[in-house]
């Protein structure tokens, strides 16, 4: 190899683009300092002048920058084939129902006429449509607080509160973490006829909140663990209850992890379709069932499919550029579940 | 870790209980009594009076529409999890010295964020089975146009009482078997004008000695007149025409149709079946039957898969983060290429991370629904039954059977209670160390 051997701790330093290097689940690049040089990749060619001086042959250079344009022709044509299906559907979205039967939406690409908001602007108007809007709001909204604030109590308790059989329940709690909800829809929707919850809002959000539940003391006891003690001790001897310890100390400091548990939770709920299918109002459903009860005419109704499918996704799509960062390292922890 | 550590508050016992209740209620209610309830449930029948022991297992492998679900879950969990996470592994490496590796990750990974049911109706649009509308099929015929041609004649027919008739596939088959002596005359219609402007006139051709010889020509002279079944002035012949000398079943002798529509077999295909190919007239290529019995699992596993490798990577690029640098750079200075890095060096110490990817993306694929609900029209849904869409019907679908649908149930959590060990020794393990 000819490329002069640095450590590469020194290699990059004072790169500013690393500055956040080192955040774990960031989809930034997270190697401090990964030297962004081109490879050079022949092998058997390195002699040790070569490597004391520092200088490339022309042919390692020309091998490197094949191997370097090669990886970038592959990377471009994998973005492109990853960006088609979502193209396709935003694009269909905003062409007459005519036009979607005519031709391929592709064909739009370079017809500017094929383009107008004609399909949402008569979704907007369907209140049925609208109605699903608010439905899906209704159930992600009280759900995500709810898991957030019965889990935060309950992970505050493993993570600082002593009583008898405390890391046994604990490890129950990790159990239920791969339990799959498909085990429980026949029990809670029995249950719930039962208490009169079946196919009502609070049915649906008391049961993702209970599915969530586990996820959520998992993810903040393993954080709140890592408070310093002594700043709880501190407030403790300042006469501090249980109560206030947990507002004014474990919430505030918590909140990094709070928020990755709360978007991820928004984003599982929002998205979700099947406990919605059983759970919710088959009459006043949230937008994933309206749009899947639309499902049985597909083909003829994409005109109403395509821009209600991309009108569901505008929510967890802008969340998902805002909060990149507490997404992934929601999903990261997540990856347990 | 916390573990075993005093707690800092010697806390009163109201203040646990009050903090602890409402999570332990609804986890209790929600999580730990509905398995219990699933258990005792799987051993009765379907309106749940009677006992039936362990019917509702025996039935779920011997009905054959839950068979194929359980065949179409093994599918995925060997194919989708492997694919997800190898493409990840290839998209975390290569993106490793790309300056634009953001934004390339933004793109793959943002699939995360949207619903299985967008991703559905997503996936549904580009699978559609017309090339003029499917993007899938689009990309296969313009490919497919590319590299290979169409049939020559693809409208061409008989004219009826021609004496050709049609034979296996879309051949064409002549009624007199072929002679030494005796031109076959091979008339057809059906093909626009245009399409033979280039073709030179029809020609009868001269009975050889040793041949077997004829014309295949477009029995249709523009402006009208001529007669059927006969070579007339204007009449262009239909170059190209591949015709086939058959006895007993195999083709003994080809011949082209040249610029006037003649041919010339060797003397041994007297007395043969003389038949125009069915690769003159097969329609042109229209793609893929996507959504059909076969492909429909391939391809909606494909859905999954661009959903999913946005996870495996973002969870491999972290686990890239801690590999050493020095290493690879030792390996790189003591002659080893980029292949044999990544192979002896780079997997290796991803290995764990690989495993948890996999076991992940595992349990998630053992619960796939929304997809395939989505994706798979009503004529091919039994084909890509899945077992969570099959407890779905089962429970809530036109004619329930509650313990067949608790079978399926306490089924799928008996697969991932090895996980589940695997998480609390984990846990007690890190507890410990």
């Amino acid at each position: 190899m000819s490329t002069p051997h640095i450590p590469p701790s020194s290699a990059d330093s004072g790169r500013g683009e690393d500055s956040d290097a080192g955040t774990p689940g960031a989809l930034t690049p997270a190697r401090p300092g990964s030297p962004r040089r081109p490879r050079t990749g022949a092998p058997g060619e390195g002699t040790g002048s070569a490597r004391r001086s520092g200088e490339r042959s022309v042919a390692s250079r020309v091998v490197s920058a094949t191997a370097g344009g090669a990886v970038r022709v592959v990377l471009i044509l994998f973005g492109l084939l990853w960006l088609l299906p979502t193209a396709g559907l935003f694009v269909s979205s905003f062409r007459d129902p005519r036009d979607i039967s005519a031709s391929g939406w592709w064909t739009a690409l370079t017809d500017a006429s094929q383009w107008s908001v004609g399909n949402y602007t008569s979704l907007l108007e369907k209140s049925a449509f609208t109605d699903s809007i608010w439905t899906t709001v209704a159930i992600t909204v009280p759900s995500t607080a709810l898991v957030v604030v019965v889990g935060a109590m309950a992970a505050y308790v493993f993570a600082w509160l002593d009583f008898p059989g405390r890391d046994w329940l604990f490890l129950v709690v990790v159990g239920l973490l791969v339990v799959p909800i498909q085990v429980a829809l026949i029990p809670v929707a029995r249950l719930f006829n039962v208490l009169g919850i079946f196919e009502t809002i609070p049915g649906v959000v008391l049961f993702h909140a209970a599915f969530g539940l586990p996820f959520a003391i998992f993810l903040l006891r393993n954080f709140f663990a890592e408070i310093p003690r002594e700043l709880l001790e501190a407030a403790r001897l300042d006469g501090a209850g249980e109560i206030r310890l947990f507002t004014r100390v474990v919430l505030p400091l918590g909140g990094p992890a709070i928020a990755a548990l709360a978007i991820f939770q928004f984003m599982w709920v929002w998205n979700d379709l099947l406990v919605a299918l059983i759970f919710a109002s088959s009459s006043n459903p949230p937008m994933t069932v309206a749009l899947q009860q639309e499902m049985r005419q597909f083909g003829a109704n994409i005109d109403v499919l395509a821009p209600g499918a991309f009108i569901s996704m505008l929510v967890p799509l802008a969340i998902f550029f805002a909060f990149q960062r507490q997404f992934v390292a929601g999903v990261m922890a997540g990856s347990v579940k | 870790m916390a573990d075993g550590r005093p707690a800092v508050i010697r806390a009163r016992p109201w203040a646990v209980a009050c903090f602890l209740l409402p999570a332990l209620l609804l986890l209790g209610a929600l999580v730990v009594y509905p398995i219990g309830y699933s258990l005792w449930r799987s051993l009765f029948d379907a309106p749940g009076t009677g006992f039936v022991g362990l019917d509702n297992y025996r039935e779920m492998f011997a009905n054959p529409a839950i068979r194929r679900a359980l065949q179409n879950n093994l599918i995925w969990i060997l194919v989708a999890p492997a694919l997800a996470t190898a493409l990840g592994l290839i998209f975390a490496v290569l993106t490793e010295r790309i300056r634009w590796s953001t934004a390339f990750k933004l793109v793959i990974f943002m699939p995360m964020a949207i619903s299985m049911l967008a991703a559905g109706i997503i996936f549904r649009l580009v699978y559609e089975a017309d090339p003029d509308r499917g993007v899938a099929n689009a990309i296969l015929v313009s490919v497919n146009d590319t590299f290979s041609e169409g049939a020559p004649w693809p409208d061409a027919r008989p004219r009826p009482d021609s004496g050709l008739e049609p034979g296996p596939e879309e051949s064409l088959v002549a009624a007199e078997p072929a002679a030494v002596g005796e031109p076959a005359l091979l008339p057809l219609v059906g093909v626009a004008p245009p399409r033979v402007a280039d073709a030179g006139q029809a020609v009868e051709p001269e009975p050889a000695p040793d041949a077997v010889v004829g014309v295949v020509w477009l029995d249709f002279a523009p402006g009208g007149g001529g007669d059927p079944g006969v070579v007339d002035e204007n009449e262009r012949g239909l170059p190209g025409m591949v015709v086939e000398a058959v006895r007993d079943g195999t083709v003994i002798a080809t011949a082209t149709a040249g610029d006037d529509g003649t041919f010339s077999l060797p003397a041994e295909a007297d007395g043969a079946e003389l038949r125009l190919a069915a690769s003159n007239f097969a329609a042109s290529f229209n793609g893929v039957d996507w959504l059909g019995p076969t492909l429909v699992t391939p391809a909606i596993i494909g859905s999954y898969v661009w959903m999913w490798a946005g996870f495996a990577m973002v969870l491999i690029a972290a686990g890239l983060a801690g590999v050493p640098r020095e290493m690879l750079e030792a390996a790189r200075v003591d002659g080893a290429n980029e292949w044999q890095v990544f192979r002896r060096i780079t997997v290796p110490l991803l290995a764990p991370v690989l495993a948890v990817v996999l076991v992940t993306l595992m349990i998630n694929v053992l619960k796939i629904f929304d997809l395939v609900l989505i994706i798979a029209p009503g004529s091919t849904q039994p084909d890509a039954n899945v077992l969570a869409l099959q407890l779905y019907f089962s429970s809530f679908g036109t004619s329930p059977n509650q313990g067949l649908g608790s079978a399926i149930a306490i089924f799928l959590l008996l697969l991932v209670i090895p996980v589940m060990i695997f998480n609390i020794r984990r846990l007690r393990q890190e507890r410990k160390g």
